[in-house]
C-alpha cells in the first residue's frame, strides 16, 4: 500500500494504483476523456491533470501511479485553467452542434465543457478547415470524424477487447484520424459491428445508427401492427438509461412503458431463446450421435453457438474453415422475427405485410444481423427495426413516461412466455447453462446434477471458462453417451474467442460444445447497452440476470408451455422440416483483411 | 500479386514477424515498389498477424511510406522555413511547368510524382529537394531544369 494526500486528505491505495484511483476512493471527481476502466492507459487527452507539490509540470492522474508521500491538489487555479484550455483546444476542432447530436445530454465532452463553463471560442474555430468524413455505411453505427477527439478509446477497445483492430490511428498532427484500412467504408472491412467502441466513445463520433423515427412512424400508422420483442439483457440494464441504479431489474416496467408507447403487442425474445435451446440442444445431440455412434467423419465438432452476430461475423472473416462448426440455429432475435410474420400473424389473423417487427436489443450487431439477406424466411424482412437499450431509453423519455413510478405489466401472449433458462442467455455462460439443463434431462431423464439447477462452473466473468459434465444413467435412446464426459468451453469478448479458436485450431483443446459471445460479459455488456459499461456494472447486471432466473417458476426451456405448444401446432419436431425452414440459417465466408 | 507475396515472406523471414519488424519491412517494399499498394499492406498484415488497418495506420504516419500511387521518381521539395525563404516557390513553379502537373500529382506516364516535404537537413544549402533518396541542393531554376532533363532520359 502507498499513502498519499489528495486535497489535504490522506488515502492509501495498493501499489500500482493511479492518482485517479486514489482520488476516486476519496470520492473526488477528476474529469477523464481518454481513460476507460476496461482499457490500458493512454494518457493522451490530459484533461485529468492535477498539481503535484514539488513538481513543475502538471501530471496526468490517470497515468501516474500513486507514490508514497505525494501531495496532490485537484482543483487549483492552474489545474482548472489547464483543463479549460485542453477542452477549448478540443472544441476548436469539434463540430459542437449539441442540439442536433445523438449524444446530447449524455456526452462526456459536453459534460466537461459544461463543468469548465466553456463559452466563446478563445482559439480559432478550425472545424470548417477540415474535410471531416461521416461514414454511414454500416447498418449498425455511424462514424462521424467531426465529433472525434482522438482519445483512441475505440482503437484500444477494438484491439484489446475484440482483437479485431478494424480501426487504427492513421496520419499525424492535424491530419491524425481514426481510420479503417485505407479509409474503406466500415461496412467493407473486418468490423464485426459489435459496438464496443460505440459504447466507449466519449462523444458522438461513434453512435448507433438509430431507427427511432421509423419505429414512431410505425406506431402512429393505424394500418400496421407493431410487435416488439425484448432481449434478456435489456431488462437488467434499461433502468440505467432512465436514472436507476445499475443492476435494477425492470422487466415489468419496461413492458408497461412499451405498452404506453402504443406498441400493439409486447412479446419476449426469451420465448425464442427457449426455442433456440430446443433446436440447438437437439442439434448438438444429433451431432454427437453421428460422430460417436455412426462414426461420421463429416460431422464438425466442437459445435459453436450462433446467437451472437458479432461473433458470427468475426468467424466468417477470420476462421471461415470453422463455419461448419457453427450451429445452424438462427439467433433468438431472428427466430422470433421469422415466427412473427408466419405463426404469430396467422394466429392473430393479421396480414404479415402489415406486421412491423421491432426488437429491443443490447446489441448493435443485431442491426446488421436483421439486414442479412438470409434473414427473410417469412417472405418479408423478418425483423424490420432493431433498437438498442439506449434507444428504447430515449423513446421512453420522448414519450414523457415517468419510468420510476410505472406499474409493472406482463408480456402479451403467443410468444410471450419464457423460462429462467432463457433469461440467463443475457450473461456469459447462460446459453451453455440453459442448454445443459435441457440436454442433460433429455439424455438421462433427470435434472442436471447441480444444486437448484445452478451450474456454477459456467458462470462468472473469467475470460475463458471450461467445464465438463459426466453423463450417467442415460435413457435407452441415448445409451451410447453413457459415461461420456461432455467437455464445454465459454468465451466472451472476441479476444477470448480468438484464444479459444487458436486452441481448437492447434489441436490444444478438445471440446464438444463452445459458447461464444462477442461482447465482454455477454449480452449484458453489449455494445447497445447504457453508457458507461465497465466491469463493476457488468457484474451488477450479471447478478440481476441470475436473480431474475431464480424467481422464475419455470427454469428449463423444454418446460415452456408455449414452446411445447408451438411444436405441436406448427413446427413439428425440433430440427424438423419446418423448423429448418424458419429457424436455421447458413453462413458466408468473408475476406480476412 | 504472387511475387509480392514472395517478397513479403522473404522480408519477414529476414526481419522477423513481430511488430517491431513492421517498419523495416514496409521500408523495403517502398524501396522496391515506390509505394505501398493495398495488396502489399494486406500481405504484410497476414504475415505479421496484424490487421490491415494497423499496417495502414503505421504507414500513413510516415511521409516516406506512401500509401498512394507514386511515380518512378518521387520529387520532394522542402517547404520548411530556410528553403521557403530561399525561393522554394520558384523551384516548385519550375517543376510544375516542366512536368505539367501540380504538387501532389503524378505524371500520366507514371515517371514523376511531385510532393512537398518538411526539412530534410540541407538548410545551409537551401533550397533543397529530394528525388527518391538523392538530395539536390542550392537549387536554381536552371539547375532544376537540367536535373529533370537528366531524369527524363533514364
Ligand atoms: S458529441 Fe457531445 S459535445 Fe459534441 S455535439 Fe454531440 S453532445 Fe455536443
Ligand atoms: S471515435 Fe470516439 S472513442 Fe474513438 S478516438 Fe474518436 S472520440 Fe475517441
Ligand atoms: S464495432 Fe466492434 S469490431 Fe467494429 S470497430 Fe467497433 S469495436 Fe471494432
Ligand atoms: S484521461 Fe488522463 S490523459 Fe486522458
Ligand atoms: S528547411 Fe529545407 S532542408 Fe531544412
Amino acid at each position: 500500500m502507498v499513502t498519499l494526500k489528495i486535497n489535504n486528505k490522506e488515502v492509501s491505495v495498493p501499489k500500482g494504483a493511479t492518482i485517479l484511483d486514489a482520488a476516486r476512493k476519496l470520492d473526488i471527481h477528476i474529469p477523464v476523456l481518454c481513460h476507460h476502466e476496461d482499457l490500458c492507459v493512454a494518457g493522451n487527452c490530459r484533461v485529468c491533470v492535477v498539481e503535484q507539490k514539488g513538481s513543475m509540470a502538471l501530471v496526468a492522474s490517470c497515468a501516474r501511479p500513486a507514490e508514497e508521500g505525494m501531495d496532490i491538489m485537484t482543483n487549483t487555479m492552474r489545474v482548472r485553467s489547464a483543463r479549460r484550455h485542453i477542452v477549448e483546444l478540443l472544441l476548436a476542432e469539434h463540430r459542437s452542434d449539441c442540439t442536433k447530436c445523438h449524444r446530447n445530454m449524455n456526452c462526456e465532452l459536453q459534460k466537461v465543457a459544461n463543468d469548465y463553463s466553456i463559452g466563446e471560442h478563445i482559439f480559432l474555430d478550425l472545424v470548417e478547415d477540415h474535410d471531416y468524413f461521416v461514414d454511414r455505411s454500416s447498418p449498425s453505427f455511424i462514424k462521424d470524424d467531426s465529433k472525434c477527439i482522438r482519445c483512441q478509446r475505440c482503437v484500444r477497445t477494438c484491439e484489446q477487447l475484440q482483437y479485431v483492430s478494424a480501426i487504427a490511428v492513421a496520419h499525424k498532427g492535424a491530419e491524425q484520424k481514426i481510420s479503417s484500412f485505407h479509409d474503406r467504408p466500415m461496412s467493407h472491412v473486418v468490423c464485426t459491428n459489435c459496438g464496443q467502441c460505440v459504447n466507449r466513445c466519449p462523444t458522438a463520433a461513434l453512435v448507433e445508427k438509430t431507427y427511432i423515427d421509423q419505429v414512431w412512424d410505425a406506431i402512429y400508422d393505424p394500418n400496421t401492427h407493431v410487435v416488439v420483442q425484448t432481449a434478456p439483457a435489456v431488462r437488467v440494464a434499461l433502468g440505467e438509461a432512465l436514472g436507476l441504479d445499475a443492476g435494477a431489474r425492470v422487466t415489468g416496467k419496461m413492458v408497461a412503458a412499451l405498452k404506453q408507447m402504443g406498441i400493439d403487442s409486447v412479446l419476449d425474445t426469451d420465448f425464442t431463446a427457449d426455442l433456440t435451446i430446443m433446436e440447438e440442444g437437439t442439434e448438438l445431440l444429433v451431432r454427437l450421435k453421428k460422430a460417436l455412434v455412426d462414426g461420421d467423419k463429416e460431422i464438425s465438432l466442437p459445435m459453436f453457438t450462433s446467437c451472437s452476430p458479432g461473433w458470427i461475423k468475426f468467424i466468417e472473416h477470420r476462421y471461415p474453415k470453422y463455419l461448419p462448426n457453427l450451429s445452424t440455429c438462427k439467433s433468438p432475435q431472428q427466430m422470433f422475427g421469422a415466427l412473427a410474420k408466419t405463426f404469430y400473424a396467422d394466429k392473430r389473423k393479421l396480414d404479415p405485410a402489415k406486421v412491423v417487427s421491432v426488437s429491443i436489443m443490447p446489441c448493435t450487431a443485431k442491426k446488421f444481423e436483421a439486414d442479412r439477406p438470409e434473414m427473410r424466411s417469412s417472405g418479408y424482412k423478418d425483423v424490420d427495426f432493431v433498437l438498442t437499450t439506449r434507444e428504447l431509453g430515449m423513446m421512453i423519455k420522448q414519450a414523457g413516461i415517468n419510468f420510476d413510478t410505472l406499474e409493472e405489466a406482463r408480456y402479451d401472449s403467443i410468444m410471450g412466455d419464457s423460462t429462467g433458462a432463457a433469461v440467463i442467455f443475457g450473461a456469459t455462460g447462460g446459453v451453455m447453462e440453459a442448454a445443459l439443463r435441457t440436454a442433460y434431462e433429455i439424455v438421462t431423464g433427470r435434472e442436471v446434477p447441480f444444486e437448484n439447477l445452478n451450474i456454477k462452473p459456467v458462470r462468472g466473468l473469467e475470460g475463458v471458462k471450461e467445464a465438463s459434465v459426466k453423463i450417467e444413467g442415460c435413457v435407452d435412446d441415448w445409451k451410447f453417451l453413457e459415461g461420456a464426459e461432455l467437455k464445454v468451453a465459454i468465451a466472451h469478448g472476441l479476444t477470448n474467442a480468438d484464444k479459444v479458436m487458436k486452441a481448437v485450431r492447434d489441436g490444444k483443446a478438445e471440446y464438444h460444445f463452445v459458447e461464444i459471445m462477442a461482447c465482454p460479459g455477454g449480452c449484458i455488456g453489449g455494445g447497445g447497452q447504457p453508457i458507461p459499461t465497465n466491469q463493476e456494472i457488468r457484474q451488477l447486471r450479471v447478478d440481476a440476470i441470475y436473480e431474475e432466473d431464480e424467481q422464475m417458476v419455470l427454469r428449463k426451456s423444454h418446460e415452456n408451455p408455449e414452446v411445447i405448444a408451438i411444436y405441436k401446432e406448427f413446427l413439428g419436431e425440433p430440427n424438423g422440416h419446418k423448423a429448418h425452414e424458419l429457424l436455421h440459417t447458413h453462413y458466408v465466408e468473408r475476406e480476412a483483411y | 500479386m504472387y511475387q509480392l507475396g514472395n517478397l513479403v515472406q522473404e522480408l519477414s523471414d529476414k526481419y522477423g514477424r513481430d511488430r517491431a519488424s513492421l517498419m523495416p519491412i514496409l521500408q523495403c517494399i517502398v524501396k522496391k515498389h515506390n509505394y505501398l499498394t493495398d495488396e502489399a499492406m494486406v500481405e504484410v498484415a497476414k504475415e505479421l498477424d496484424l490487421s490491415a488497418a494497423e499496417v495502414y495506420g503505421t504507414a500513413s504516419f510516415y511521409s516516406f511510406l506512401d500509401t498512394e500511387e507514386r511515380g518512378r521518381f518521387v520529387i520532394r521539395v522542402c517547404r520548411t522555413i530556410s528553403c521557403s525563404m530561399k525561393g522554394k516557390e520558384d523551384i516548385m513553379q519550375t517543376l510544375e511547368d516542366l512536368l505539367k502537373i501540380e504538387v501532389g500529382d503524378t505524371t500520366a506516364d507514371k515517371q514523376f510524382t511531385l510532393l512537398e516535404t518538411n526539412c530534410i537537413g540541407w538548410c545551409h544549402k537551401a533550397p533543397a529537394m529530394l528525388i527518391n533518396d538523392m538530395p539536390y541542393t542550392e537549387l536554381t531554376e536552371d539547375k532544376v531544369i537540367e536535373i529533370i532533363k537528366e531524369y527524363m532520359q533514364k
